[in-house]
């Protein structure tokens, strides 16, 4: 009985590994073709996008993802880790316990809400007071950094709560405050689950595509400030794929191969820093 | 002990509680300049609530109500307005030695950074004169910037107790310093708690009886929240004055 079950588990783990590996082969060889012909360079760093001359550079795309999780991440990172310290250090029990689910909460919102209340609330007021067309880099990374944060809050409050009490005790007792006592002892211990938290919402920020569609403004130009417009990698997928055949669906296939590595390289390096434990 | 020493510590009929649960009752007690005050006690005796209402680390038990006065150098604690100087005046260290996640050299700073920059040649200094004085400066001279969290037990004990140092506390408190130590380690934190006492007051909790009477000029004993009796260490553990005290000193309970 025990070897027929640990059978099917090997099989069920064998195949969910070959499912993951046949969608990546199935990805390269729809996207390899097209980055080969154009070339790899010309590919990446390629400034213009215009399928139907059949100039396939994605650099506008990389630049718009990395600005708008750039500014998810630096919108959104503090204000998390802030949150996360107050709850889990200085708020008051019973406040903690309604806040957390509370911000918990905001993960189960679909993204179409947020990128519709972006569109309707958030760009009008940028377009009015900041300038520019509104649906911009701006509006994304603000509109990403909501959706980033309970990811971010909740797994901090968890690394807050895993720091030793003794930590504290110890801090209090050498005469630091409470404050000191979480920017220098607390803080730093929980650095490798803050991180954690972290990387999950950059993955978020870099794979979300519905509300980002909506809000960015999806030029295919490389921006030059924030309140330009912009497409990302997701972005280009999805607001071409009803209409590409030929090289351009290819160019959209390799446009995959790119996030693929873009979000392989993001999280290596920041597991990396992660585990670079004291 | 005698007239002539100096009050450090005046405890003035202290009582605490937890909610309804009585853990002080009426405690009067007082220690001198430079003495070593031994408390002793079986579990639950309020010994670790007498540290706390000295040190003021009650007020972060929601439920604790502290009555009477707790007087350093003649001071009531309740009136000193910034509680962080009160524990800098009165260190702590603690029965699971606990370093903080930093280097051994950021372990010893850390206080005293909270309250001023350090020169690097005057941090140096401290460095090495308060490992020296936690007996523990010959075993970590040459790895100051490891971690400290590498270190044994009995090494993080000395560590903690050189960090508390490093504040330059008039008093130090040790909740049972020594028991989670073995016999050595243990003999090495006794030492440099007979050295310090030249400069400074020290409290001494602790569960085992041989200890307070290795170490302490005077014992305490604490049972269910009262103090039963204080004295000479060698008259409470020879010829104690309380019939309770003596059972507990020999062992019949506790």
């Amino acid at each position: 009985m025990d070897r027929f079950i640990s059978k099917l588990l090997f099989i069920a783990a064998c195949s969910s590994i070959a499912i993951l590996a046949l969608i990546a082969l199935f990805i390269f060889k729809e996207g390899v073709p097209i980055i080969i012909r154009s070339g790899l360079g010309h590919f990446l760093f390629g400034r213009i996008w215009s399928p139907l001359e059949g100039q396939f550079g994605i650099l506008p795309f990389i630049i718009g993802s990395l600005w708008v999780t750039a500014g998810a991440l630096i919108l959104g990172v503090p204000l998390g880790v802030a949150c996360a310290v107050f709850l889990a250090e200085f708020a008051p029990a019973r406040l903690a316990a309604v806040l957390k689910p509370a911000i918990e909460l905001l993960a189960g919102i679909p993204s179409v809400v947020y990128g519709f209340l972006g569109v309707m609330w958030l760009a009008p007021i940028i377009r009015v007071h900041l300038g520019g067309p509104g649906l911009s880099i701006l509006a994304a990374s603000c509109v990403l950094a909501i959706m980033i944060l309970p990811t971010i809050v909740g797994v901090s409050i968890d690394a807050i709560h895993a720091v030793p009490r003794s930590y504290k005790e110890g801090s209090l007792a050498l005469g630091a405050t409470e404050w000191q006592t979480a920017w220098r002892v607390i803080l730093p211990a929980a650095r490798s689950g803050i991180l954690a938290g972290v990387i999950l919402g950059m993955g978020r920020a870099v794979g979300e595509t519905m509300a980002v569609i909506m809000i960015s403004g999806n030029a295919t130009q490389i921006p030059h400030s924030i309140l330009d417009s912009v497409r990302t990698l997701t972005a280009n997928i999805a607001i071409e794929m009803g209409y590409a055949v030929g090289d351009h669906r290819e160019a959209l296939f390799a446009t995959g191969i790119v996030l693929f590595f873009f979000i392989m390289a993001l999280n290596t390096v920041a597991l990396r820093v992660a585990r670079r434990r004291f | 002990m005698t007239a002539r020493m100096k009050n450090k510590i005046e405890i003035l009929d202290l009582s605490v509680r937890f909610g309804d649960a009585v853990a002080l009752q009426g405690v009067t007690l007082n220690i001198a300049e430079n003495e070593i005050l031994s408390i002793i006690g079986p579990a639950n005796s309020g010994k670790s609530t007498l540290l706390m209402a000295i040190n003021r680390m009650i007020e972060r038990v929601t439920n604790a109500t502290v009555e009477g006065s707790v007087l350093l150098g003649g001071q009531d604690v309740a009136a000193i307005r910034d509680v962080q100087e009160l524990r800098r005046r009165i260190g702590m260290v603690y029965a699971m030695p606990i370093p903080l996640p930093m280097s051994i050299r950021d372990n010893i700073l850390f206080g005293p950074r909270l309250v001023r920059r350090l020169r690097k040649s005057a941090s140096d200094d401290l460095v090495e004169q308060t490992l020296v004085a936690s007996y523990l400066w010959d075993e970590v001279k040459d790895r100051l910037d490891s971690s400290a969290v590498k270190l044994s037990g009995g090494q993080q004990q000395r560590l903690c107790i050189a960090r508390t140092l490093a504040v330059g506390p008039e008093v130090i408190m040790f909740d049972e310093p020594c028991s989670g130590l073995d016999p050595i380690s243990t003999a090495k934190v006794e030492e440099a708690m007979k050295e310090l006492k030249a400069r400074h007051t020290l409290i001494l909790v602790t569960n085992n009886t041989k200890q307070a009477a290795r170490v302490g000029d005077r014992t305490a004993f604490l049972l269910m929240g009262k103090l039963i009796e204080v004295d000479d260490t060698n008259k409470i553990f020879t010829a104690p004055g309380d019939k309770r005290t003596e059972d507990y000193v020999t062992g019949k309970f506790g």
